[in-house]
Formats: C-alpha cells, sequence, structure tokens
C-alpha cells in the first residue's frame, strides 16, 4: 500500500520531468561563496523572467571552491568574498577579470539578558575583546561608555567562525586597521588562530548567530542580513570620524562609496574615513575569464553579469537584505566587465 | 561461526555455474578492496606537499594557524578521539541494552514500532542534528546536565572547569545520537538470530530470562555486536556538520569535557571550501588521511581485545 | 544454586529489564524530541507545492523542493545498484570463499572505511569522476554515497550467511544442488532480512548527507534526470536553507529535513511489508 504509494510518487516525479520542456534555455553555471547565494538566486531568478533563454545555476560551495572550480574550467563564473591573489591568478593561465557585485556589512551581535538599549563599543575595545584583554561585560572601559545600562558581571563568550570564510577575512581586515597588536600577533585571514581564552567557534553566519542567541553573554560578528531577520541586538560602533553609527544598508554603502577606483589588489574598506561610514564592511566579487572559450556562451555570461552590476540587477539587493553597490562601484565593475571578449 | 570448512570441502567447483558464480564473486571482492586503496592512494598524493614540509611533527603540533601556515593536527587527534569514544560508550551501552530489550522482551506489539523509531535516527540529516544540538542540547546541557555533573562529580578533571552548552560533551552525546541506531538495529537482529535451544537451555537451568538475556545470548552474539560497534564508531569518527555545530571548535587541549574542542573531520568541512593556498589544502587533506590512520589504529587495536578474549578465528 | 538467592534474582532481572526498556525508549524518545523540533519549525509549510516545484528565491512564494527529491531518488537509487552487487559479493566471499589471512585483511578495510569522513570521500569521488571529466555530475554523488554503504552492507551481508544454519546450507548440497545455485537460491533468501534491514540503515544514512555532495553533484535549481549532470539533492537544499537568514527558508529547510526522515520511513515500512508477504509461505 505504502510502497505503490512511494511507487507513484516516484513515477509522477519521472512524468513532471519528462514534461518539462527540453532544455531550449542555456543553463550557465557558477560556484562560490555562501554570502552572494540569496542574493543571486533572487538577481538571476528575475532576469531568467526577462530572458527565458538563460538559466543560472549558482551554488555556494565556498569561495575557495568558487575559485578552484573557476580555475578547473568546470563554471562559467566564479564568485569569492576575497579577490584572486597572484598565486590563483597564475595558476588560471589566462587573463581574468575580476569585479565586485555585491556588498556585506557585519555587525557586532551579543547577548545580554536584561539589557534592552542598544550598548556602544569603540574599535579598540572590540579588538580588546577578542583579544582576551578584556574579559568582563562591566569591565570600566564599557561601562563608561554606557552610562545608565546596567552591564551585568559576566564573563564576555567571544564567539567566532569556525569556518574559512570572507566574513571572517573582512572582520580581521578590520581588527589589524585598528589594533597594531592583532595585526602582528593574529593577522588577516580567511582562518586564523583566534587569541582569546573564551573563544568558541561556530559553522557559518548561522552557527555564530545561533551561538551568541543561545549563549548569555556572547558576542559575536555576523552579516547583517542575520541580524535583521533573526531581530538581534547589535552594538553601535564608533567610526574612524568619531561618529557613532549602527550597522545598516545605508552606513554600509557610505563606506563602499569611498572607494570608487575599488580594484581586485586595492579593495578593503574596512574603518572607512567619512561620518556615516561603518567600519566592517566589505565587497563580494565575480571572476570571468577575459576570452572565454566558448563565444556563444560568454556573450550569455557578459548579459547576464552586466545586467547584475547595473542598476536593474542591484535593485534586487534590498529585498533581501544585501546592500546594493554605490554608482560610482557600478560603472568601475561595468568598465571591468566590458574588457570581456563576448 | 568460523567459515565451514565442510561447505567448502563438499563444494567442488563442478558446473560452469559454479566457476562464472566464483569469479563474480572474486571480482566484487577485488574491486572492494582496490576501491579502498584507491582511496588511501587519493589521501596520500593530496597530502604530500605537507608531509614533506611538515614531517611528522605534523601530529603532535598544536598550532592551527593558516595565517602563517602553522600547522598541527595533535588537538583535533585528541578531540576525535573523546568525543567518538564517549560517543560509543554511550551508544553502545544504551544501544544493546535496547537491542535486547527489543530482540527477547519487548511483545510483538512494541518491538517493531520501537525498532522503526530508533533506527530513524539514523535518517535525520546532520545538518538537523546540529542545529538541533545548538538550539536544544547546548543550552541543556549549560543550564541542566552540566551543572549537575559538575555538583556530584565536580573534582573529576573531566567535570571541571566552565560550561559553555557546546564542547566535548554535547559533541559526543549527539554523535551516541547518531550512533545508535547501527548500534540497536545490527545488535538486534544478531541477537535474534541466536538459535532458541541454547534460549531454552538455559532456561532449563532455572535462570531467569534476564540472566539468560545477558549471560548466555548476549556473549553468544559477541562478535556480531561487535561489529556494529565497530560500524557505529567509524560512524562517530568522521562525522562533521553535526559535531561541528556543537563542539566549539577550539583546537586546545584540555581535560575536562566541558571545554570547547575540534575534531579531525570538522576542520577539514569547515576549512577546505575556502582553503586557497595550496600547502594548506594538502595540510587538510593530510588531516584527512590521519583519520584513516586512526581508523586503522582504533580498528587494530579492537581486534587485539576481541582476540585476547577468544582466540583467533572471529 | 537454591532458591535462597531467587528473590533477589528475580529483583535483578526485573531491575534489568527495565534498564533495557528504558533505554529502547530513551533512544526512540530522542528522535521523537528531534522530529517533534523539526515538525513545529517547519509543518506549516508542507503541501502539495512544496513537494513538487521548483525553488524559489527569498521573497517569492511557492517555492519546493520537487527537483531535491528526484535528484535524491534518482542519486540513491544509482548508488543501491552500485553498492548492493558488490557488498553482497563481498559478504558472500567473506563468509563461504577464502580462508586465513586474505579475508581478515578485507574485512579490516571494510571497517577503516567505515571510519573515513564522508567528505574525505567526497573529495575522492571528486577527484576520479568530476576533476578529470570537468564538470559535476549526480553519478560522481552516487559513486560516494556507495563507498559510504559499502562497508555496512558487507559486514552484514556476511554476518547473515553465516548466520544461516549448517543444516540449511548441507541439505542444499546434499540435494545436487550446484555452489552456485545453493548460495543463490537458498542461502540468500534465508539472509535477506538481515541484509534488507542493513540496506535500509545504509540508506538512510546517506539520505542525510550533505559533505560529499558539495564537490558532485553540486547542486541545481532546475530539473534534471541526468546522472551526468550536476543535480539537485534534498540533504543539500535543506543544508544551505538552514544556514540561511531567512524564516521561510528556514521554514523550508525543516520541512524538507521531515520529508527527508518520512521518506526514510517510508520507504522500510514499504520494504518490510512486501518482505513479510514474500516470506509468507517460506518458513525458515
Amino acid at each position: 500500500m505504502i510502497g505503490s504509494f512511494v511507487r507513484r510518487l516516484g513515477a509522477l516525479g519521472v512524468l513532471a520531468a519528462m514534461t518539462v520542456p527540453a532544455a531550449a534555455a542555456t543553463q550557465l553555471t557558477g560556484a562560490g561563496a555562501t554570502f552572494d547565494y540569496p542574493f543571486f538566486s533572487k538577481a538571476f531568478y528575475i532576469y531568467s523572467q526577462k530572458n527565458p533563454n538563460v538559466t543560472v545555476n549558482y551554488q555556494s560551495i565556498g569561495s575557495g571552491g568558487g575559485i578552484a572550480q573557476f580555475i578547473a574550467k568546470t563554471v562559467d563564473f566564479g564568485a569569492s568574498d576575497v579577490p584572486m591573489n597572484a598565486g590563483e591568478l597564475g595558476r588560471a593561465g589566462q587573463p581574468v577579470l575580476q569585479f565586485p557585485v555585491t556588498l556585506g556589512g557585519e555587525a557586532i551581535a551579543y547577548n545580554l539578558p536584561g539589557v534592552t538599549v542598544n550598548i556602544r563599543l569603540t574599535r579598540q575595545i572590540i579588538a580588546d575583546i577578542y583579544l582576551g584583554k578584556i574579559l568582563k561585560w562591566n569591565d570600566p572601559q564599557i561601562t563608561r561608555l554606557n552610562n545608565g545600562v546596567n552591564l551585568p558581571d559576566m564573563p564576555i563568550i567571544v564567539v567566532h567562525r569556525s569556518d574559512g570564510s570572507g566574513t571572517t577575512y573582512i572582520f580581521t581586515d578590520f581588527l589589524s586597521h585598528v589594533s597594531p597588536e592583532w595585526k602582528s600577533k593574529v593577522g588577516v585571514g580567511k582562518s586564523v588562530s583566534w587569541p582569546a581564552p573564551s573563544a568558541v567557534g561556530a559553522k557559518g553566519n548561522e552557527g555564530v548567530a545561533g551561538q551568541v542567541r543561545s549563549t548569555p553573554g556572547a558576542i559575536g560578528y555576523v552579516e547583517l542580513a542575520y541580524v535583521v531577520e533573526n531581530h538581534m541586538p547589535a552594538a553601535i560602533l564608533q567610526n574612524k570620524a568619531s561618529k557613532w553609527v549602527t550597522c545598516s544598508p545605508d552606513t554600509i554603502a557610505a563606506a563602499a562609496a569611498t572607494k570608487p577606483d575599488v580594484s581586485p589588489t586595492n579593495f578593503s574598506v574596512v574603518d572607512a574615513a567619512g561620518a556615516n561610514s561603518y567600519p566592517i564592511s566589505g565587497f563580494s566579487w565575480v571572476m570571468v575569464y577575459k576570452k572565454p572559450a566558448d563565444s556563444a556562451r560568454a556573450k550569455l555570461v557578459y548579459g547576464v553579469l552586466s545586467w547584475l552590476v547595473g542598476p536593474e540587477g542591484q535593485a534586487n539587493a534590498k529585498s533581501v537584505d544585501y546592500v546594493p553597490l554605490p554608482e560610482n562601484v557600478q560603472t568601475t565593475a561595468l568598465a571591468t566587465l566590458k574588457q570581456m571578449q563576448h | 561461526m568460523t567459515a565451514d570448512p565442510q561447505f567448502r570441502r563438499l563444494a567442488r567447483f563442478v558446473s560452469p555455474a559454479d566457476r562464472g558464480f566464483a569469479a563474480i564473486v572474486y571480482a566484487g571482492s577485488i574491486l572492494f578492496a582496490l576501491l579502498i586503496v584507491a582511496l588511501f592512494v587519493e589521501l596520500v598524493l593530496g597530502s604530500w606537499p605537507s608531509i614533506v614540509k611538515f614531517g611528522p611533527s605534523f601530529i603532535w603540533n598544536s598550532a592551527w594557524d593558516p595565517v602563517n601556515s602553522k600547522f598541527g593536527a595533535l588537538p583535533m587527534i585528541y578531540g576525535t578521539v573523546v568525543t567518538s569514544l564517549t560517543a560509543i560508550a554511550l551508544a553502545a551501552f544504551v544501544g544493546i541494552m535496547a537491542a535486547v530489550f527489543l530482540a527477547d522482551f519487548a511483545p510483538r506489539w512494541l518491538a517493531a514500532p520501537l525498532s522503526f523509531l530508533i533506527e530513524l535516527l539514523a535518517a535525520v540529516p546532520s545538518v538537523v542534528y546540529g542545529l538541533w544540538g545548538l538550539f536544544i542540547l547546548a543550552p541543556f546541557v549549560r543550564t541542566a546536565i552540566g551543572p549537575a555533573l559538575q555538583h556530584a562529580l565536580g573534582w573529576l578533571p573531566i567535570f571541571s572547569g566552565p560550561i559553555y552548552g557546546v564542547g566535548l560533551l554535547t559533541g559526543g552525546i549527539i554523535l551516541a545520537l547518531m550512533i545508535v541506531p547501527t548500534v540497536t538495529a545490527i545488535s538486534r537482529d544478531v541477537i535474534a538470530a541466536i538459535p532458541r535451544d541454547l534460549r531454552e537451555a538455559s532456561a532449563s537451568l532455572g535462570t531467569t530470562k534476564w540472566e539468560t538475556a545477558t549471560r548466555v545470548v548476549l556473549p553468544a552474539a559477541r562478535v556480531g555486536i561487535f561489529g556494529a560497534c565497530v560500524l557505529a564508531l567509524g560512524r562517530a569518527l568522521g562525522e562533521t556538520i553535526a559535531v561541528t555545530m556543537v563542539i566549539g571548535n577550539r583546537p586546545e587541549i584540555s581535560a575536562s569535557l566541558f571545554a570547547p574542542s575540534y575534531t579531525l573531520a570538522s576542520v577539514i568541512a569547515n576549512e577546505f571550501t575556502e582553503a586557497t593556498t595550496s600547502i594548506y589544502i594538502s595540510a587538510l587533506i593530510e588531516l584527512g588521511l590521519i583519520l584513516f590512520l586512526v581508523s586503522i589504529v582504533v580498528n587494530a587495536l579492537a581486534r587485539l581485545m576481541i582476540w585476547s578474549v577468544r582466540g583467533s578465528g572471529a | 544454586m537454591r532458591n535462597q538467592h531467587l528473590g533477589r534474582r528475580r529483583i535483578y532481572a526485573t531491575l534489568g529489564t527495565l534498564l533495557a526498556l528504558c533505554c529502547a525508549a530513551l533512544g526512540a524518545a530522542a528522535l521523537l524530541a528531534i522530529l517533534g523540533y523539526v515538525v513545529v519549525q517547519g509543518i506549516g509549510v508542507i503541501n502539495w507545492t512544496f513537494l513538487t516545484q521548483l525553488p524559489t528565491p527569498v521573497g517569492v512564494p511557492g517555492g519546493g523542493v520537487g527537483n531535491g527529491i528526484l535528484g535524491t531518488l534518482i542519486i540513491i537509487g544509482i548508488a543501491t545498484a552500485m553498492a548492493l552487487p558488490i557488498g553482497l559479493l563481498t559478504g558472500i566471499y567473506l563468509a563461504l570463499f577464502g580462508r586465513g589471512s586474505i579475508p581478515e585483511a578485507l574485512r579490516f578495510l571494510s571497517d577503516v572505511l567505515s571510519g573515513v569522513p564522508s567528505i574525505a570521500i567526497g573529495l575522492f569521488a571528486y577527484a576520479v569522476l568530476v576533476a578529470p571529466l570537468k564538470h559535476f555530475s549526480a553519478f560522481s554523488a552516487s559513486f560516494a554515497f556507495m563507498m559510504l554503504m559499502l562497508p555496512l552492507l558487507v559486514r552484514t551481508s556476511e554476518q547473515a550467511i553465516r548466520s544461516v544454519p549448517q543444516t540449511v546450507r548441507e541439505g542444499a548440497l546434499a540435494l545436487g544442488m550446484s555452489n552456485f545455485r545453493a548460495t543463490w537460491r537458498i542461502v540468500l533468501p534465508t539472509a535477506r532480512p538481515a541484509i534488507i534491514t542493513a540496506l535500509l540503515l545504509a540508506i538512510a544514512r546517506v539520505t542525510g548527507e550533505t559533505a560529499p555532495l558539495l564537490f558532485t553533484a553540486f547542486g541545481s535549481q532546475f530539473w534534471e534526470t541526468n546522472p551526468n549532470s550536476p543535480m539537485a539533492v534534498l540533504a543539500l537544499q535543506v543544508f544551505n536553507y538552514a544556514i540561511s537568514p531567512y524564516p521561510n527558508w528556514q521554514a523550508q529547510a525543516w520541512a524538507g529535513a521531515f520529508v527527508l526522515v518520512f521518506a526514510v520511513f517510508a520507504l522500510s515500512l514499504g520494504a518490510r511489508l512486501a518482505l513479510r508477504r514474500a516470506m509468507r509461505g517460506f518458513e525458515a
């Protein structure tokens, strides 16, 4: 009885698959960062509705995986939180074009039972917390900034990413900019050796968010979308211009706009100047070959990606809690992409 | 129960069917062996640059610093061994007891559904275990199990120190849940297969059903149950996603079960997709190779244990 | 051993039985707790659309995991078709042929294989079937799954064949059956229930595996039936949705997890019922 039901379900599935029209559309493939996944899935879906002859299959196997597949030429384009470095470009063997496609910012989320307002933290305090030099929430350096807030006498449990990620790269880049001690002791990377004695690693943004949400006294860095969707309290940071800013699409875009000439070799926008800039922001990148082997496909790839970095494509960002590229950066990205032979 | 020599002596490859049959059987077995050897070779090839660079010190170094390309596997080996041993200790006890109950004590109407439910634990996706562990089990350990253990047995080093919720103990518990179906289902089948005469003979001596189950049937089923535990242990050693979400991912060795730790499989799962330098990738593959070797050592030790107990010829 | 100890032994027996019952109940309770959590998180999402439609981006309603379900069926089907013969043949070899160090080494290798992390096996499948061919494929995922299923099948089929009573085997041979017919017609059918259990357990295990899929099946947002292309897999979709920030996607992750567990449940139930019917006229 149940067996026949299963059989019928299977037949239905096969039937459905067969009745789907044989792919008149070309399926392009892309692989890389998990960060881009929600934005890409929305944007490419909209694109395919307007251009039914093209579908894009993007899978988030990680930036490293994306770069590896791109070098192995098993995908049409790669996506990564950090542009390919000289070594990787060398392995690719052909000229590669890299350009930013979206923006992200990292909120400092925390879990303080009984605290109802968003607390304030300076950049130096965050560095010291992650270095393990500030150990308790009621440390004078923190209470001094937050008059009237009842900070508990609890140890700070430092949460970081356990998996290699662009999010960590941006965060450690930020820490290295604001703390020479961090820069020499730990450095910048997608995976680092965390010095704080109470440090706990969680997998993925979801893991960090979840860990912070379920551990009183925890602090962690998470992409904006997770803080927004999960309604988590996030710290108000003091930026380079000594202004207090919250993590929001506007403040992130303001940081990105300070570098209109962003390039794969000069891409850091952490600790940006500007009154409204959020200090922990970063671009996310896409890479294509300058001269792809298959010119018909190249044409289609160019079509999708040029749409993506233009105003229409970028308009899809806000609905999924992503930050559209500022216009000056859109121009730069498009200029880079135009060099592609298509 | 050794392979039956009488059977083979009686059997002669008299017909073409028999010759063909033997050929297919040998072919299948050789293919099986080749697959495993190929896997080993691939692992060695992939880790060769790391082996050359770090040598044997890779195994006893404690630093895991991708920024400065310093890699050492010791804390991960520790975490893997401790969580897996915790898991098999819990799962073997619960699983074998459950198998005994299901095979010999449970009434028909209860045995089938209960077995079923336990087997379904194997079908739950790892990521679900991970998230459930993070949101439900870890807080439970932090607020209930941990303090209780520390209150009662806090003088033991394994129950000392701060309780985060995530850590070796939580990792061990999640793993135990994941491998209990293997232990239970296979042990139950093995126990059920023990001939009834053995039980009846024991009963005729005036033993209680429980004594028969534990002192006669279980020892007779020893080899099969051991096999079940070995398979279960294997799964525990290699589990990645569920463990990485509840273990705290800190490459440090600590005596306490409440401390965060790291396992070999977790590191690979966490960092492989983002590793871009070839020495980094190679170091990660070497961790896989070490896991392969840990599996060899654990299995060899287990076999030695069995041989010493009952003499050769498992 | 007279009755003076009988009282105490009875108490031990009762306590022991209770302990065993508690352990079994604990296992079942754990499953219900996890399943309960999954259901609570995802039940609102499951409907016919969810089971038959393609995934949609965040904010676009009506998405589903239809392609993931289909992909899972195809990949596991191929994996089983490869793993069952190899596992069974190796089990037959270990139980009935060969003696001494070679079978022992093979058993050892099988146990070692069961300890290799699934992600390492995924990398192996990648090195053998994806990198040389320069594209991802469902077949490479099946290959990885096959490697994960083999140790269980080998161990259990050997065990099951050995459990067949000597009398049965001797009887078959005494009737003049060849080696092959004796095994195929008499020994294997007797061992079948245990082998089916192992197969179901192996399928249950790989249904939830995600790590090997990252470099093999790759995943897809579209319908696909060609094993030589990237394909959507339910476990992978569950993973991707579960780690996303959006409540809508997360609910789909839990719903997908429920579908997975339910599918294994239905498969196990169906297989057992079919087996019982087949064995009805066959008294062992």
